[in-house]
């Protein structure tokens, strides 16, 4: 019942209204109002951003404006935070459309979206919220990702989540899991190393064994972030999924370890509250950038074409 | 009359974890969903306030930045508190933030603790219209020059069509004097709160214009937005305050950039 989406990641040059930027190799950054006026004052430097789909789903105005000048210059990676391809009920149709419109709109060298849910009935809860694994999660799922590849008619990215909770009904492991939502659906995998940091320590088991077991093979984008610490109701360290500082080192660790196995994958530095200035931010995808470059292959083809 | 049974929604049994993963978001007073379960038997009270917190937090940050007037006026800590109730109330039903808070004027308009001031909630209106302002299609507005073709005798017949930002919010209250003075960080004067005024909020290129409209300028304005002809729209703002300057009602709703285009109508 599967259909195995014949994806591009690139569409037709003919059809491109803005320039196509390959995103291959490339360190980036989350794009953040209040640092638009250094970035584009500044000479255009190496790198990316991305977006979070929901803040330019608005009709006009400055979003899209903000948007539209960053895209002329750079690649850009479309990242959607509330599609609920975790949740039971079908997708909402008009949000779908919204997020097609976008993805026509500004061609985005990646478009990915979260393994969670926000919505139950018509209340949005503004997180991503987890979801037992089983098979008739699994199920869903797949037919989620299948509804939103084929509107947007490309692959899109499934991104693994932090978590704090397991379900009691869960029958698989979340590897399992997003193994097959991959090879059923055909959709990438975005690897958030520190989600994986995040819930290995939270679930007690270790992030290495995850990473080794994970289908890297699959992986397209890798996400960075900070996190914070509280306690569990035992008083032992709860690891909170805060994007509000730098990438912790035990997390670069982690990252150099995937990156040396599976060469440079485009790389976003997450930081979303406690935003600092914009050069802070910049030192974060520089040090991300370092690291890809000492992984890049010896001969770098210019793969905007790559099949 | 017979009324028509009301079908049940099939559920399909995964359908309850998200109804009892929710059910207790933003409910502190219930007890943690049973389907949850820590690592090797450790408990999910605070693992699971994880969540509610983020929730909440979100919110009160999205009703915030939404708000950020609202929020000086009434200081953090009672914004908060307000914004609380309010979300726990009516949880946003978009995914979008930038449409919440749709039903927060009337909210605070009804809150308890803001009785006192009575000209919060209009003050919360125009912010929201504000926002509504801020990602409003792009349109050009009117040019100066658009109404200097039309024959004097036709000019009561002109029908004009309003840019898609434009918002008129009426208040019993000095509301867009409020309004203006705590959406920057400047100390200001003394202000007569109980001075009615009515705003325009418009958008003519990227920055939002938020303005006080003379006496008659939304009788008149409204009726305009609403599709009347330049000619009604001049007596029901006459009517409504005889001292209206139709003059600079004009000069001023194109400077503002009210209006997007403008044709001359059928007489009927």
């Amino acid at each position: 019942m599967y259909r195995r989406l014949s994806t591009q990641d690139v569409q037709s040059p003919a059809a491109l209204r803005f320039p196509a930027h390959p995103i291959e190799g490339l360190a980036g950054t989350s794009l953040k109002p209040e640092h638009l006026p250094s970035i584009l004052d500044a000479p255009k430097t190496r790198g990316f951003f991305e977006v979070h789909a929901e803040n330019y789903m608005g009709a006009g105005g400055p979003p899209h404006r903000a948007l539209n000048a960053i895209r002329r210059d750079y690649p850009v990676s479309l990242h959607g935070v509330c599609m609920s391809i975790g949740g039971p009920r079908p997708l909402d149709k008009a949000h779908l459309e919204r997020f097609r419109r976008l993805v026509e709109r500004y061609e985005p060298a990646l478009v990915s979206e979260h393994l969670a849910w926000s919505t139950h009935e018509t209340a949005y809860f503004n997180d991503l919220l987890p979801l037992p694994y089983s098979a008739a999660t699994l199920a869903t799922v797949c037919d989620h990702i299948d509804e939103v590849q084929e509107a947007i008619g490309r692959r899109m990215l499934l991104e693994n989540p932090s978590t704090y909770v397991a379900f009691r009904e869960s029958t698989m492991s979340e590897i399992e899991f997003i193994r097959s939502v991959a090879r059923r659906t055909g959709c990438g995998l975005l690897l958030d190393v520190n989600n994986v940091f995040v819930s290995a320590a939270n679930h007690g088991f270790s992030a290495r064994e995850y990473l080794a077991d994970f289908p890297l093979s699959e992986v397209r984008e890798i996400h960075l972030a900070g996190h914070s610490e509280q306690s569990d109701d035992e008083g032992d360290r709860l690891i909170i999924d805060s994007h509000d500082g730098p990438v912790a080192d035990a997390v670069w660790k982690l990252y150099e370890i995937v990156i040396a196995r599976v060469g440079p994958l485009p790389t976003l530095i997450e930081w979303d509250s406690s935003i600092p200035e914009w050069p802070v931010l910049e030192a974060e995808a520089a040090a991300a950038q370092a690291i890809l470059d000492r992984f890049a292959a010896p001969i770098i083809v210019e793969s905007s074409h790559a099949a | 009359m017979q009324l028509e049974p009301i079908p049940l929604e099939p559920r399909r049994p995964q359908d309850s974890y998200t109804a009892m993963f929710s059910s207790a978001l933003l409910r502190p007073e219930r007890e943690t969903p049973s389907l949850i379960a820590g690592p090797k038997g450790k408990g999910v009270v605070k693992r699971y306030n994880v969540y509610r917190n983020n929730v909440t937090v979100s919110l009160i940050e999205a009703l915030a930045a939404t708000f950020p007037a609202v929020r000086r006026i009434t200081g953090e800590e009672f914004f908060r508190a307000m914004a609380r109730f309010h979300i726990r109330d009516t949880p946003p039903n978009s995914a979008l933030l930038f449409e919440y808070g749709r039903d927060f004027p009337a909210f605070i308009a009804a809150y308890e603790y803001a009785q006192d001031m009575p000209w919060l909630a209009d003050v919360a209106r125009i912010e929201r219209a504000w926002l509504d302002a801020y990602h409003a299609a792009d349109a050009e507005p009117l040019s100066p020059s658009a109404l200097a073709a039309v024959p004097a005798e036709r000019l009561a017949d002109l029908v004009f069509i309003a840019h898609p930002a434009a918002r008129i919010i009426r208040s019993r209250f000095a509301a867009v004097t409020i309004f203006a003075a705590n959406r920057v960080t400047d100390p200001f004067d003394t202000i007569d709160a109980g001075e009615p005024e009515d705003g325009l909020v418009t958008r003519p290129g990227f920055e939002v214009d938020v303005r006080r409209l003379p006496a008659g300028g939304a009788e008149f304005l409204s009726s305009l937005i609403a599709g009347e002809p330049l000619g009604v729209a001049a007596d029901a703002a006459l009517q409504a305050r005889p001292s209206f300057d139709f003059g600079a009602a004009i000069a001023g709703m194109i400077e503002a950039g009210a209006f997007t285009c403008v044709k001359i109508g059928d007489r009927s």
